[in-house]
């Protein structure tokens, strides 16, 4: 009851202060689109009362994701690894840092974060929330290898960055905070909803008989039982966002989830990575040892490994797999690439 | 504006005086009752902490570990609308249920194990599609009532998977004819004399989803038991003998 009082106060409160200080700028908020799927299928997404979206502030995020002073000698920026037109991956195994290093894991694709709801990012988890992510790889000595200080100093010092963060946040000082802040704001907005599979479930196409015997083959418990790691027909993220050992390996060079949580039980396991997508996010798995999905597939059909993690939905593991037929083979990837969302990756929003 | 703000004080040392007032007035006392749904095996307490080892053995004789549990609860009595819950073992989350305002009075205290055909609706239920827990329509669509994920030693002594998932039951004998069967049921757990706030105790033994009446070998049943007919309808006679009523305080 005492709800309506409290907005009543709340906004006399703002009215006087705005007398006082009109020259603070109020960005504007920003009108996220979520397709008409997710928002009959799933929950809202996750926005941070902390970070809400702006105008400004996505923005500005989108400049600092493309900015190379993010990096310690001003050669790479967030896009170097994660490209728009490859669905924000680089389509290599391993990416190269400033320093030619190489890392141990695949460029993961940037989509429809905001519906991460564990707020896990990462293949093993590590990074809790987007903001807390974009930490991460700046600093990360076999990434863009810089230090948060001196890239703060950086924008400080530039002619354009100080106003937009003036109007994106209202502050005059630049740091890590503000700017992760900013680039997890454009990340939100990147939405991927627009393949042929979800114009197909909104009455607008229809499927080849290769794609219907193909998703038929994701749904079959009996076949690919893909569906209770990769999302359905009723959930469009087409991932649970959790983590699985889906039997790449009997021993573990890298641990995963498991060296985040530090429970053996949870070693070998990786985030599940969502099938939208995947004709522009090759190679594939944490460590993009798959060049092709011929070779995704096959490893589920014939190639599993067993080890004591393996999840139990990993079916018929002392035989390799599930067995499929080469046709279902051969329809399960028609299927797959129907969740191929040109659109997205040619949004003019999310370019340079 | 001064007048405005006075007028908004002065209702609101009305609206809290009147508050008073009707507490005061005979309205009849309120109270909380929480559901804590607990887990067993054959009376050993399994916490997520017990799971990922082989340290059960079922009535066939079978070693096994759970790694995955989740199942669904509908219409529980005490609340006095439509209602499900999704309880999730391992990651600690739905095991409690708080229903507020109960006034004193004997409730017949009653849940439903999985969704009623009625309530069985395909991709309805946001938070049910989000975490995954949806069947396919070549099944029939809805939902699971439970998905039982673990390992077992096999007849050749080495670890294999199963996953104990209980749907609506579905016939596709004939592909163009599906015949289906509601295997969700109904748990009545007596009369609750709610006299004060309450926390009540569900207890699920584990054990008994291989055992009563159906002794269960996961050597034979162990995965794609979702289109397995036969299969549904034991889980659904199982069931019944898996739920009691705990520690009532």
């Amino acid at each position: 009851m005492k709800k309506p009082y409290t907005y009543f106060f709340t906004f006399f409160l703002l009215t006087c202060c705005s007398s006082k200080e009109e020259e603070i700028y109020t960005p504007i908020p920003y009108n996220l689109e979520i397709p008409a799927l997710f928002a009959d299928k799933l929950i809202a997404p996750i926005i941070p009362t902390d970070n809400l979206l702006t105008e400004e502030g996505v923005a500005l995020g989108k400049k600092l994701f493309f900015d190379k002073k993010l990096s310690g000698d001003n050669t790479q920026a967030c896009s170097s690894c994660h490209n728009p037109k490859k669905a924000f991956t680089d389509q290599q195994q391993f990416s190269a840092g400033v320093q030619g290093e190489f890392g141990a894991r695949n460029a993961m694709p940037l989509f429809n974060l905001a519906w991460n709801f564990d707020e896990r990012f990462a293949w093993d988890g590590k990074e809790f929330g987007l903001e807390q992510q974009a930490l991460e790889p700046v600093s990360n000595p076999i990434e863009m290898h810089a230090n948060w200080n001196l890239v703060s100093k950086k924008l400080q010092e530039s002619i354009e960055y100080p106003e937009l963060f003036l109007r994106a946040f209202g502050a005059s000082e630049i740091d890590a905070n503000l700017i992760t802040k900013a680039i997890a704001q454009f990340e939100r907005t990147l939405i991927s909803g627009d393949s042929k599979f979800d114009k197909y479930l909104l009455g607008e196409t229809s499927l080849t008989q290769e794609e219907q015997n193909g998703f038929n083959v994701f749904m079959d418990e009996a076949k690919g039982d893909c569906f209770h790691c990769h999302g359905s027909n009723n959930n469009p993220l087409w991932t649970d966002n959790a983590f699985h050992n889906n039997g790449l390996d009997t021993t573990f060079q890298d641990l995963g989830f498991g060296s985040v949580t530090g429970d053996p039980n949870d070693n070998g396991k990786f985030k599940s990575p969502s099938i939208r997508n995947l004709a522009f996010t090759a190679p594939y798995m944490h460590d993009g040892r798959f060049a092709t999905l011929e070779e995704v597939i096959n490893h589920y059909s014939e190639g599993l490994q067993m080890s004591s993690t393996i999840d139990p939905l990993m079916k018929r593991v002392n035989e390799g797999g599930v067995q499929l037929s080469p046709k279902d083979k051969n329809d399960l990837k028609a299927f797959l690439l129907s969740l191929t969302d040109t659109e997205f990756i040619n949004n003019p929003s999310f370019q340079k | 504006m001064r007048k405005k703000y006075c007028l908004l004080i002065l209702t609101l040392i009305l609206v809290t005086g009147c508050g008073e007032e009707l507490d005061c007035c005979g309205q009849p006392e309120q109270f909380t009752v929480t559901l804590n749904f607990t887990h067993h095996w054959n009376g050993l307490k399994i916490t997520p902490q017990d799971f990922n080892e082989l340290k059960f053995t079922n009535e066939n004789g079978e070693r096994l570990s759970i790694e995955k549990l989740r199942y669904l609860v509908s219409n529980i009595s005490l609340i006095n609308s439509k209602n499900y819950h999704l309880i999730d073992i391992r990651e600690n989350t739905g095991t409690s249920i708080t229903i507020p305002e109960l006034t004193e009075e004997s409730y017949a205290l009653s849940f439903r194990f999985g969704f009623s055909d009625e309530d069985n609706t395909d991709g309805t239920y946001q938070d049910l599609n989000t975490v995954s827990f949806n069947v396919p329509g070549m099944l029939g669509g809805g939902y699971h009532f439970m998905q039982f994920d673990g390992k077992y030693i096999d007849s050749n002594n080495e670890a294999s998977g199963f996953n104990y998932h209980m749907i609506k039951a579905v016939d596709r004998t004939d592909p163009n004819n599906l015949k289906f069967e509601d295997t969700s049921f109904e748990v009545n757990l007596g009369t609750i004399v709610i006299t004060s706030n309450t926390e009540i105790e569900i207890k699920m033994n584990l054990a008994e989803w291989f055992k009563n009446p159906h002794t269960w070998n996961l050597n034979e049943l162990n995965t794609i038991l979702m289109p397995n007919f036969e299969a549904q309808k034991m889980m659904r006679a199982n069931g019944d003998s898996v739920f009691s009523l705990g520690e009532v305080n």
